[in-house]
């Protein structure tokens, strides 16, 4: 058993060469953004010494740019942060609604879209608003640098693709035109501070017309990850986002949803509310397109 | 192997030895000796050791000692003027928004930073910042009178 140890290292390279080092040698790493998740973790269900790297001080993970293409969220800026910037708030509102619905206000401070993802629960609130947008995940290793899509990142409850040598840096997505719209909406039986019986992220792009030319709808809390529901999109791809296109994208959700029942939910109520989601989230994402 | 850190607190610098896993609330009660910031949970759902960390609110059970390097901290024992306490202090006094007073110092803390970042919040606003603050003897109403009292007297002030 060795000792609690930490790193703040200041560059991509030096942190992934300390955590490939530290694989190497046997010694276990622990990846520090927010720590909203890892410190609790650490306290209680596994509190086996390890070396904390703090990935704060990388220029990169807290980089955030909103360019003509596309947008790069640095993987450890604070979801407060995020909520205080107008732009991106205009540009990815249901995605920064999903940041803004995890934890209170002290949570928020620290806790981050990328820590969110990392952390890999089923219910993380920004991840089917992640797949949504197309989100693509930015991660570095020792060989340099690999894309992954966002809903490919999570494995397993609390599992993910990262090598004990890589680290997530950022979440790249495609910039929305002018006639796209997203939301997320999730269900809890509170009005704060929950966690998801069930969540539907949706993202629609229109033509001049009002068609739908693109969609994507991504549904968290009812598998072991969060998914992406390309059936639920393509109900909506060629529809004015109607009633009843919405229907149909609910009943793809639904069929889609794997869950499981817990003290938050049966399987039926899960199956059933995550497309009554999705239906709410898309005429919320219609409306932003238009406007 | 414990860390030097040098950290300002409350416009002072402290220089502690911490160990890498300890808490920057430890820090602040067991090494530096303000205990005005209070542990409830530990684990960041009640909200009674709210400080700020460059003029973000957070909870300090959830923030390393190691991480405040060189940043700069402020606790419940910064929050009164050299004149005498805070208006929000004195407002929560006046209104009764206290009894055990352990979430006390959590609750001005996160005030003081709401009401720098919305000086006229509203009764929502107010009850969704305060969210993460927890207290079990007031039933929440006094406090959120206090705060609307103290918004309305630092208005006043401005």
């Amino acid at each position: 058993m060795g000792a609690y140890e930490y790193a703040a290292p200041k560059s991509v390279e030096d942190a992934v060469r300390l955590l490939d080092e530290a694989d190497r040698d046997g010694i276990r790493t622990q990846i520090l953004a927010g720590g909203t998740d890892v410190l609790v973790q650490m306290r209680s269900v596994d509190n086996q010494p390890r070396t904390l790297v703090d990935i704060k001080q990388i220029a990169e993970t807290q980089r955030l740019d909103i360019g003509s293409d596309g947008i790069f969220i640095g993987a450890a800026i604070p979801s407060a942060e995020l909520n205080e910037n107008a732009e991106l708030k205009s540009i990815l509102p249901g995605l920064i609604e999903a940041a803004d619905l995890i934890g209170s206000t002290q949570i928020q401070g620290r806790a981050s879209i990328g820590g969110n993802l990392c952390n890999s629960s089923p219910a993380g609130d920004t991840i089917p608003a992640l797949i949504a947008n197309a989100a693509v995940c930015v991660i570095a290793g020792p060989n340099g640098q690999r894309e992954v899509a966002v809903e490919e990142f999570v494995t397993g409850v609390g599992q993910n693709c990262l090598e004990a040598n890589e680290i997530l840096l950022g979440l790249s997505i495609p910039r929305p035109s002018d006639r796209t719209g997203d939301a997320y909406l999730r269900f809890i039986p509170r009005t704060e501070m929950d966690i998801a019986v069930a969540g539907a992220g949706v993202s629609v792009t229109l033509d001049g017309d009002g068609n739908c030319t693109a969609a994507r709808v991504g549904i968290g809390a009812v598998a072991i990850t969060a998914l992406n529901v390309p059936e639920a999109a393509s109900a909506l791809v060629g529809s004015k986002v109607d009633a009843s296109a919405l229907e149909a994208a609910a009943e793809a959700c639904s069929n889609a949803a794997k869950p499981i029942t817990d003290k938050r939910g049966t399987v039926e109520y899960r199956k059933k509310v995550v497309g009554v989601l999705c239906k709410r989230a898309g005429a919320i994402a219609l409306e932003r397109a238009i406007s | 192997m414990k860390t030097h850190v040098s950290t300002s607190v409350n416009g002072q610098v402290h220089e502690v030895l911490v160990e890498p896993q300890q808490s920057l609330l430890e820090a602040l009660r067991d090494e530096m000796g303000l205990t005005g910031t209070k542990e409830g949970c530990g684990t960041g759902d009640c909200g009674a050791c709210s400080v700020l960390v460059n003029g973000r609110l957070v909870c300090s059970c959830l923030v390393l000692a190691v991480e405040a390097e060189g940043q700069e901290v402020t606790t419940i024992e910064g929050i009164a003027e050299p004149e005498g306490l805070h208006v929000i202090q004195k407002k929560f006094l006046e209104h009764a928004a206290l009894q055990c007073g352990i979430c006390t110092p959590g609750f001005i803390v996160a005030t003081k930073a709401l009401l720098e970042k919305n000086p006229d919040p509203d009764e929502t606003t107010i009850r969704y910042w305060l969210a993460g603050n927890l207290c079990r003897c007031t039933g929440y109403d006094k406090i959120i009178r206090a705060v609307q009292d103290a918004a309305q007297e630092l208005a006043y002030e401005a």
